[in-house]
């Protein structure tokens, strides 16, 4: 299945990834009314390392995900290889923010749970992080899981 | 065409059925379930008092759940006898199944102390089933005076979700903090200094000895004088049946990183039973909802003929009280170095032994904290990371590119 | 002396979201957050306006807009040029500039037209019928000859061959960034065209595209050893430019860092300043030195192209290229770019591309001496139709640099030589390099160029023509609008309506 991944050698740390991913799952139509004046809680996090690269970091749909076996409300779950939160049943004890080993799954700003669903659920039917990086460093495509190795 | 018995019906129970199905699609599930209801979620009782979710949503899986994985369900039932030799066990109505493999997943019960007079308390409930809270919520009115024994993780959530709907809760502990099996004396006084400002009172180091009707007699000899009386004191594993059985049981019923239990095609998983903490290396009881899962799916498809450990356990724990949430994991081993920031609204204590993460304390700083517990689970060497940046805040960063290439270049 | 800014930042707060995008991207620190207010700043006397900030705004909060504070008018000392006086008294030095002249001198190609074809000879739907728009360049037989057995000699001389007549012509790695070059290196590999490597030699991670590579030697010499002049399918010989006729190259020390002074053998942060002539070359028959010299050491397997900057006597200086040896004459109009250039030569010096090519393809024609040499046409060439009609005029093909950079997102700020550019191309800061990543690089200049041909076969296909070939020095295909009777003389060209 597609998935999100990162080039990190093309990404400029603009941030505007976060900002996208902020908007898009806002609900609303216009991105300033969305945004202005308000602290912006995404679901993809731009990082950088003690070089200077930075990178963003979204949920991986691990093939074997942690949170979803975690959740103690049963809201998180996988289905076609999404790993999707049910907002109605999460009540906010943030376990899955507890156990995620790439610090994927982030609090929404209202107490509750939320991490990407790879844009599925909302207007964009397409990862908006993807769409709007300037720079070709977030790609949404299949990849081969390569075994690992020693 | 094999048969496989699971006895209780909680999470571990739904990851035992998820285990067993994700390799053997054809053979037989028999559930035997003491409570009246499909898995739900335990620990969202108090959520539903705090008018959070109901019981629908508290639901663990979907409805066709059992149907979808073609489980039978025997409701209202309890397996009073397990038969290692013959595998069968038999149940409270002498009905006998038959098993090639079983998994005991009763979970824990309540543990009421003895207390002169108990019974004299016509309003007492304990807090751990569905049933629980639905009986406290018909108990309490807005004029409710409650007296919650236990300033545990049971207890307190029972304290927060009654809060809006009762008048005054009290809460004592024989343990001089909150929360002792997980907070240090520090980060329990920020948390007990938050429930008191939210109006929790509490009795600490000092708990009832007797009670007379709706009077608690304390300890110190102070009276307290309630309407409902919440016992919050404890569980204690129900291990009866695998210790009936012949099986090894210490405190809990002791398991592999299989889950397997002495007993031959026998696993065990959940709040019942003892296993590894990876991060003290001592076995314990963690009874913790995300490890039953973890136990149950392991269990589920040793059982079923695959192979599975789950050798990572270690206690965690991601609790929150109005509004003011913390995040606890692993161990504080003797001779540990703790690295502490703190001010008025958070605690950060990161434990490090041997060049290793062994646990944390976090109150108030939620973000990305799963990456510290990865550092605890994976017992990754400290000295093969940036921990001066990751002491600094949870990150990637810090882990050095080739890892961060593999999780994010590549399917995790 | 200071200036109000030329440049000024229109940002609009209702739309301002803080998120500082603008200030992560501009190198020029004109952006900033003001941590108390809770506003964004700028200091607009840093602005260089190349719209990056602009094109990044998610919420298009952003304008960059001219300063109307204006000295007071004056037709004959502009605002810029007395600007220019107060800079030079202060610093005593020669000003730069970069990118093409801007200054408003005519745009022939503006003021010729096409022709289509009408009820006769009638025009061709490149929709359905073939369309040929390859071209070989190199030297071409004057007459059929055949072997002693009577059977046609089909040896010719080495031809590059290029899948439409447009070429990215010569930016050195240095000027331009690594990835501007990975860029343009792979565009024409996948086009079946060119690029040109300039005098900064070529990094060898890109030897690995030299079939599609022209390879150059410029006064400098710089970046030129064996191993460089095989790689290439072609060796360009850079007598002149036409940004700075007369002049060598000028990199900035500040440019050459790291692989790009490995790549030129030139120490680090050095400046690495090309001399005005190359020093073994006063006459043609010198240059026919050199042109054989490069032809020995290839082993004639590669044409050579001699390019020059178009001035007064080109027609002159062009006859005797073509009797050099040289197999292709690049001209260079004195609108092409550069990534610094003194600011005076810049606008002041050549003559404009249009003129110097008609006027060189008739020489050549009257001369008998033709089919000696290809003409690449080059120095603002900026769309499909100034491509046609240089062909028409007599060129075999173009050199577009501008229009490729653009296609690699340059917003002509003109600001190259300071090194900074936001847009990763003329930079060699990491952060900047980065900022173009060649697999969109790359497919846009590939989506330009397919652009061009689809649109260089409609015009063709209007005329009535069905092969490039057949468009060359074709100059009844053009008519002059607006111009004087010398002009049309030199462009050999008739006005409309006649």
């Amino acid at each position: 299945m597609k998935r999100i991944y990162v080039k990190e050698e093309w990404c400029l740390g603009c941030h505007l990834c976060e900002y996208n991913c902020a908007f898009a799952n806002s609900g609303l139509t216009d991105m300033v009314k969305a945004l202005r004046d308000k602290p912006i809680y995404p679901r993809i996090q731009v990082e950088t390392d003690e070089n200077g690269v930075t990178y963003a970091v979204s949920c991986r749909h691990c093939t074997d995900p942690i949170c979803v076996k975690s959740c103690i409300a049963g809201a998180l779950s996988k289905k076609d290889g999404v790993i999707e939160i049910d907002h109605s049943k999460c009540v906010g004890c943030l376990t899955c923010v507890l156990v995620c080993p790439y610090g994927a799954v982030v609090e929404d700003g209202s107490g509750v749970a939320q991490k990407c669903e790879l844009c599925m659920k909302n207007s964009c039917g397409a990862p908006a992080c993807v769409k709007g990086c300037p720079n070709g460093a977030i790609v949404y495509e299949e990849r081969q899981a390569v075994p690992a190795s020693d | 065409m094999k048969h496989y018995v699971i006895i209780g019906n909680g999470v571990a129970a739904a990851g035992c059925i998820e285990g067993i199905r994700s390799v053997d699609t054809e053979s037989s599930i028999t559930v035997i379930s003491a409570e009246q209801h499909p898995v739900y979620c335990r620990p969202l009782i108090s959520y539903y008092l705090e008018q959070k979710t109901d019981p629908e949503r508290m639901n663990y899986r979907t409805p066709t759940f059992y149907a979808d994985h073609g489980v039978t369900v025997l409701y209202g039932k309890t397996a009073e006898k397990i038969d290692a030799g013959t595998r069968q066990v038999t149940l409270n109505t002498g009905e006998t199944l038959p098993f090639d493999a079983l998994c005991n997943a009763t979970g824990s019960a309540p543990f009421v102390p003895p207390m002169k007079g108990l019974e004299t308390v016509r309003e007492q409930f304990t807090f751990m089933t569905l049933d629980d809270a639905l009986s406290l919520e018909k108990a309490v009115t807005p004029e409710s005076k409650v007296l919650i024994i236990g300033a545990g993780l049971i207890g307190l959530k029972c304290a927060e979700g009654l809060h809006d709907r009762v008048r005054e809760i009290t809460v004592c502990d024989l343990a001089p903090r909150v929360l002792s099996s997980i907070l240090d004396e520090t980060c329990a006084a920020m948390m007990q200094k938050h429930l008191e400002a939210n109006g929790i009172e509490f009795l600490l180091g000092n708990s009832a000895k007797e009670f007379k009707g709706n009077t608690a007699i304390m300890q110190n000899g102070d009276k307290v004088d309630f309407d409902v009386l919440v016992l919050a004191v404890g569980v204690r594993p129900n291990t009866a049946l695998i210790k009936n059985a012949g099986g090894d049981v210490n405190r809990g019923i002791r398991v592999d990183a299989a889950c397997r239990t002495s007993l031959p095609e026998i696993y065990a998983a959940g709040d019942c039973t003892e296993y590894r903490d990876i991060s003290a290396d001592t076995d314990k009881i963690m009874a913790l909802m995300p490890n039953a899962y973890m136990q149950g799916h392991t269990a589920g498809v040793n059982m079923a003929g695959g192979e599975a450990v789950f050798d990572q356990a270690i206690p965690m724990n991601s609790i929150g009280f109005f509004g003011l949430h913390c995040h606890t994991a692993g161990s504080q081993p003797e001779g540990c170095e703790m690295y502490e920031e703190a001010d008025e609204k958070h605690i950060k204590r990161l434990f490090v032994k041997d060049d290793k993460l062994t646990g944390f304390m976090l109150i108030g700083h939620m973000h990305r904290t799963g990456i510290y517990t990865a550092l605890i689970r994976n017992q990754t060497p400290l000295s093969t990371v940036d921990f001066a940046r990751l002491k600094l805040e949870p990150q990637l960063a810090a882990m050095g590119s080739a890892y961060r290439s593999k999780v994010l270049k590549g399917v995790v | 002396m200071n200036f109000y800014p030329e440049f000024e930042v229109e940002r609009n707060d209702s739309r301002c979201i803080r998120c500082r995008v603008c200030e992560r991207q501009c190198a020029n620190e004109v952006h900033w957050f003001d941590a108390d207010g809770k506003v964004m700043l700028s200091d607009e006397s840093k602005c260089v306006n190349c719209q990056r900030c602009v094109t990044l705004c998610p919420t298009r909060a952003l304008k960059i807009v001219k300063s109307d504070c204006r000295l007071r008018e004056n037709a004959n000392y502009s605002d810029q040029t007395i600007k220019e006086i107060y800079r030079q008294a202060e610093t005593g030095g020669v000003l730069l500039s970069s990118m093409g002249n801007p200054n408003p001198l005519p745009v022939y190609w503006d003021k010729i037209l096409i022709n289509a074809s009408q009820v006769t000879n009638p025009p061709i739907d490149p929709l359905r019928e073939p369309m040929e728009t390859r071209v070989f360049l190199g030297k071409k037989p004057k007459h059929i000859r055949r072997n002693a057995d009577g059977t046609l000699d089909t040896k010719l001389a080495p031809q590059l061959t290029l899948s439409m007549p447009v070429m990215f012509s010569a930016m050195s790695y240095g000027s331009i960034s690594y990835n501007a070059h990975a860029s343009l290196a792979r565009a024409a590999t996948a086009l079946g065209i060119y690029y040109n490597t300039g005098e900064g030699g070529l990094h060898e991670d890109f030897y690995q595209y030299g079939k599609n590579t022209i390879v150059q030697v410029a006064s400098g010499r710089f970046g030129v050893h064996k191993d460089y002049l095989e790689a290439g399918a072609a060796i360009e010989i850079k007598m002149g430019q036409g940004a700075k006729p007369g002049i060598g190259g000028h990199l900035p020390g500040t440019k050459a860092v790291g692989d790009v002074s490995k790549t030129r053998m030139i120490p680090e942060g050095s400046d690495a300043i090309s001399p005005a002539p190359h020093h073994d070359i006063y006459s043609i028959e010198d240059l026919r030195q050199l042109v054989y010299s490069l032809k020995e050491a290839t082993e004639y397997r590669l044409p050579v192209i001699v390019k020059v900057a178009a001035v007064h006597n080109i027609a002159a200086i062009a006859s005797g290229i073509a009797r050099s040896g040289a197999d292709i004459i690049a001209i260079d109009g004195f609108r092409g770019g550069t990534g610094a250039a003194p600011t005076r030569i810049r606008d002041n010096v050549g003559i404009p591309i249009e003129l110097a090519l008609a006027a060189v393809d008739k020489r050549l024609r009257d001369e008998g001496i033709r089919n000696n040499v290809s003409i690449v046409c080059g120095g603002s060439i900026r769309s499909a139709a100034d491509v046609v009609k240089a062909i028409a005029l007599g060129a075999d093909a173009c050199y577009i640099a501008t229009a490729a950079c653009l296609a690699m997102g340059c917003h002509l700020c003109r600001s190259c030589h300071t090194g900074k550019c936001n847009w990763g191309i003329a930079t060699q800061r990491p952060d900047l390099v980065k900022r173009l990543n060649p697999d969109i690089g790359s497919e846009r200049l590939i989506n330009l160029m397919n652009a061009w041909r689809h649109e260089i076969k409609e015009l063709m296909g209007g005329m009535g023509i069905n092969s490039i070939e057949a468009l060359r020095g074709n100059r009844l295909m053009l008519r002059g609008v607006g111009l004087t009777g010398k002009e049309l003389e030199i462009l050999g060209i008739s006005h409309a309506g006649e």
